[in-house]
């Protein structure tokens, strides 16, 4: 299907950008690599007047060691996090998570940022970035603000950024040492995981998030709480759906998605111990 | 509204105005009238219209011309021939292990596997399908193509020239 009609501006600078959302309100949406947004577009399932482009935006792109965390810009590539040696070392569970995003054509285009403000509850990055306990950095009218990754996503395809912010950046607290471990399921090469697992085996906070469970991003922390409780990991690993709502959908029923969280939950944490 | 972009594509710089939603790839058929580049799904998903841009294989569906705008596009209209004006050694290996049936994907195909063999020049044959996880085609089964781009290994030097 074509995409609809809409207007097109081309920022020079966050806070210009921020500016264009104030003036321009709900009608506004940004565009980063364009490839969550776009296809919707087409499906018209979101109909924005005006898209204000990031794209040449450079101080939005790059990873940086910001001491005890990764900084990763907004606009950063999944090719590059998935090849950063940076990322490999600090975070290998963003890494490879980046790494299984789409195809390889997708991961030259998307970005961090667009993948984490999309709000797929299937999304590969955003079950990574919750079981890393990463931040993102917004940009606002009133300046900048933190808020944990968690509290990103409020109902599928639905931030809780308000309309006038912008995600700029991604940190992740260094976890280079810790087991981690990443299981994902998908019927076909390139499509979205039917339900996948991140897991990091930091001893005194296991860290287990699901995607494709919920709503949202998942952390699985009924899992996470008999872990910390002593369980075993197989004994923990039967709570994985636990208070989730899994979709049934053409890649599978609830049922199917509930058994697939708690053996991969399972897998995850054998590997991530 | 139309706006104003300026793509290098195949070496040219061509300048144009277009509606916002003109995607690379209508801007590469419809504008350029360089049709070797297919739109197959129009969703990110079959891989016909794969083209670098800046050097890296992209899916010029899910692209806007206007996102282009300052950039470079090789299409495999780009490819430079052998040595001698034949094809290109990747497009001649496409041909001498049949990697065709209908043709459709074999652009798309060619421009994601030039991506591959830049990166990584001897691919086993992990690597290449694993390279080609963006791309459809409904007709080989695979075995060929990935023949070809196996034949093709190590004959295809930086920035695509022979």
């Amino acid at each position: 299907m074509t995409l609809p009609a809409f207007d097109y501006h081309r920022a020079a600078s966050v806070a210009e950008a921020v500016a264009m959302l104030v003036e321009q309100g709900e009608g506004a949406r940004l565009l980063a690599g364009g490839h969550s947004l776009l296809p919707l577009m087409r499906r018209r399932r979101s109909r924005p007047r005006l898209l204000i482009d990031l794209g040449g935006l450079a101080e939005l792109a790059g990873i940086d060691d910001g001491g005890d965390h990764l900084h990763i810009g907004a606009l950063t590539r999944h090719h590059d996090v998935a090849t950063s040696p940076l990322v490999a070392a600090e975070a290998p569970l963003l890494a490879r998570a980046a790494s299984l995003v789409g195809d390889p054509q997708v991961r030259n285009r998307g970005t961090i940022g667009g993948s984490l403000a999309h709000a797929d509850p299937a999304a590969d990055l955003a079950a990574a970035a919750l079981a890393l306990d990463a931040t993102v950095v917004i940009t606002g009218p009133g300046g900048e603000r933190h808020s944990a990754v968690g509290g990103l996503f409020g109902a599928p395809h639905r931030t809780t950024l308000a309309a006038t912010e912008v995600l700029t950046a991604i940190r992740v607290p260094k976890r280079g040492g810790a087991p981690w471990s990443y299981q994902r399921f998908s019927r076909r090469a390139q499509d979205w995981p039917t339900v996948a697992v991140a897991a990091v085996g930091d001893p005194a906070a296991p860290r287990v998030a699901l995607a494709a469970m919920a709503a949202v991003p998942w952390r699985a922390r009924a899992v996470e709480e008999a872990l910390a409780g002593g369980a075993s990991a197989e004994a923990a690993a039967t709570l994985a759906d636990e208070g989730c709502d899994p979709p049934s959908d053409l890649a599978a029923s609830a049922d199917y998605r509930r058994h697939l969280a708690r053996i991969l939950t399972r897998r995850a944490l054998e590997e991530a111990s | 509204m139309a706006h104003p972009v300026t793509v290098t594509v195949n070496g040219a710089v061509t300048s144009h105005r277009v509606a916002a939603p003109t995607t690379l790839v209508e801007y590469l058929r419809d504008v350029l009238d360089l049709t070797a580049t297919n739109e197959g799904c129009d969703t990110t998903s079959c891989g016909s219209c794969t083209v670098h841009l800046d050097g890296e294989a992209v899916k010029a569906c899910t692209v806007l011309a206007v996102q282009a705008h300052g950039r470079s596009v090789t299409t495999v209209e780009g490819l430079a021939g052998g040595p001698g004006g034949g094809l290109h050694p990747l497009l001649e290996a496409f041909r001498a292990e049949h990697g065709v049936q209908c043709g459709y994907c074999t652009p798309g195909m060619v421009m994601a596997v030039l991506g591959l063999l830049e990166r990584c020049p001897h691919p086993d044959e992990a690597q290449v399908r694993t390279a080609l996880k963006g791309n459809l085609c409904r007709c080989t089964g695979y075995h060929n193509i990935v023949a070809a781009v196996l034949a093709a290994s190590g004959a295809t030097g930086a920035a695509g020239q022979p």
